[in-house]
């Protein structure tokens, strides 16, 4: 019985290892539809395998932080990589700014005014009693979606509104769902195929947040750097820019 | 990657039942058995994950696996690698969570069990290490069953603390019940209802086959309680 007890934790132990080239990504939630499409491009062409794995930058930065086993870190901004490098847990070197995201405000199609039109002035109305933005305190895009709504002087009339997803993904479900009327959303998720079927959205102009630069970089212990670093030169690439381009991450001004 | 989620779940419910049997056996022998005037203090450690809430559990298995930990530092000077946001890590963070599911219905099996046979085995010359074998843990059976299939249950539908030390990783974390909240986000509704339908119909079937079982034997899922 204690043999078969030292076998079974020794299973247990050392069960779920796999064997083959394969990376694996921690993604800002906004990348959601994007990377999972250059993932599979880059999958088809090197023969790389990808694993995704999306949330909040905040989240993924405290994981790697905590020695969490991905090979490359994509953020929705670029304090967290920066960090991230200066402790050590990311490659410096390998630190990128990759794209611009946007922020948009998001209504389900049923909403009985049109966001284009009223602009921030949407979240005013009745029909609106919940509006979902991600929680600003690990999301970039909670933060950006305040700072708007700090910028045109809503922050403290609709607060009571508001509904926090924990990353801008699940911000975009509440909406989605119709649970939230109004959404501050990415507009890399806006542009999504099951997004655009079911509303429509306003983007809300550059000056009233921070510009959402994101920043990517290899981690250090990262044990297959070669095949994380092929798939970052990817993504930087030109025609993956495109890919980027349609989903409304726009290619960033280096400063 | 539904049946990756699904396999992934599978092995870890598995993996932690059989952990949980061999932790269970001696230590509900000892809350059956042992009349140390402490014992209240371990009945209510082993039934603190009943009531705590996963996140107390995940934060603490996070910290204490985490790179920072002594822990931590020893496991990665043993192996080079670290235990949070791995299927390893997600053994231990499962055990601890499923552990009063495992050890009550054992403890509360073997406690039942009558007295005078185990003094007339120790008149006999019996050891208590041989009494254990013949009398307890075969009377004692059921429950020892029961604790296999509900740590084995409440692993499966496990959901905050793999959350919180996972880390959502396919093929490594990411068990049924995190891909369907992780599928629920990213819009792709379909891929959450079969993956939350097959784990419904299977859960539904595991309990099918535990209270069709009852009705031809003595022992029922709730007997322990």
């Amino acid at each position: 019985m204690r043999r078969l007890g030292l076998l079974v934790i020794a299973v247990a132990i050392f069960a779920g290892h796999s064997a083959g080239q394969s990376i694996t990504v921690a993604a800002a939630a906004d990348l959601n539809f994007a990377l999972s499409e250059l993932a599979q491009e880059f999958q088809a062409a090197s023969g790389t395998k990808v694993t995704l794995s999306f949330g909040a930058s905040g989240n993924l930065f405290s994981q790697i932080q905590a020695g969490a086993p991905f090979d490359i870190f994509f953020s929705a901004d670029e304090e967290y990589p920066r960090k991230l490098a200066a402790s050590g847990a990311l490659d410096a070197a390998s630190v990128r700014t990759y794209a611009v995201g946007h922020l948009v405000l998001w209504v389900p199609t049923a909403a009985p005014f049109n966001p284009k039109q009223l602009k921030m002035d949407s979240l005013m109305q009745s029909s609106v009693t919940r509006i979902a933005l991600a929680n600003p305190q690990h999301a970039p895009y909670g933060r950006a979606a305040l700072a708007a709504l700090e910028h045109y002087g809503l922050k403290d009339i609709v607060s009571g509104k508001l509904v926090f997803g924990e990353s801008v993904s699940q911000a975009a479900q509440f909406v989605h769902s119709g649970n939230a009327q109004a959404g501050l959303i990415a507009l890399s998720l806006a542009r999504s195929p099951a997004m655009v079927s079911a509303g429509k959205y306003w983007e809300v102009p550059q000056e009233a947040y921070p510009e959402l630069r994101q920043a990517v970089g290899i981690v250090s212990r990262s044990t297959n750097k070669k095949a994380a670093q092929a798939f970052l030169d990817f993504v930087l690439s030109v025609e993956a820019a495109a890919t980027l381009q349609k989903y409304g991450l726009t290619p960033p001004v280096q400063p | 990657m539904i049946l990756q989620a699904l396999a992934l779940t599978l092995r870890l419910a598995v993996v932690v039942a059989l952990i949980l049997i061999v932790i269970a056996l001696p230590l509900g022998y000892w809350l059956a058995m042992s009349r140390s005037r402490w014992k209240f203090l371990v009945e209510s450690v082993v039934a603190l994950p009943i009531v705590l809430p996963p996140t107390v559990l995940g934060f603490y298995v996070l910290t204490a696996i985490g790179p920072l930990s002594p822990i931590g530092r020893w496991y990665h000077v043993l192996t080079g690698g670290s235990l949070a946001f791995t299927f390893r890590g997600l053994v231990i963070g499962s055990v601890l969570y499923s552990l009063p599911f495992a050890v009550q219905p054992i403890a509360a099996a073997f406690s039942s069990v009558d007295r005078t046979l185990l003094q007339a085995s120790a008149t006999l010359g019996a050891s208590s290490w041989r009494s254990f074998w013949k009398i307890i843990l075969p009377l004692g059976i059921p429950g020892v069953f029961t604790g296999l299939v509900l740590s084995f249950a409440h692993t499966l539908g496990e959901f905050g603390v793999v959350l919180m030390i996972g880390g959502n990783i396919p093929g490594a974390t990411q068990t049924a019940s995190i891909l369907i909240y992780d599928q629920v986000q990213a819009l792709n509704y379909a891929v959450a209802n079969q993956t939350a339908f097959l784990l419904l119909v299977s859960c539904f079937v595991l309990l099918a086959v535990l209270f069709g079982l009852r009705r031809h034997t003595k022992w029922s899922l709730w007997e322990w309680q």
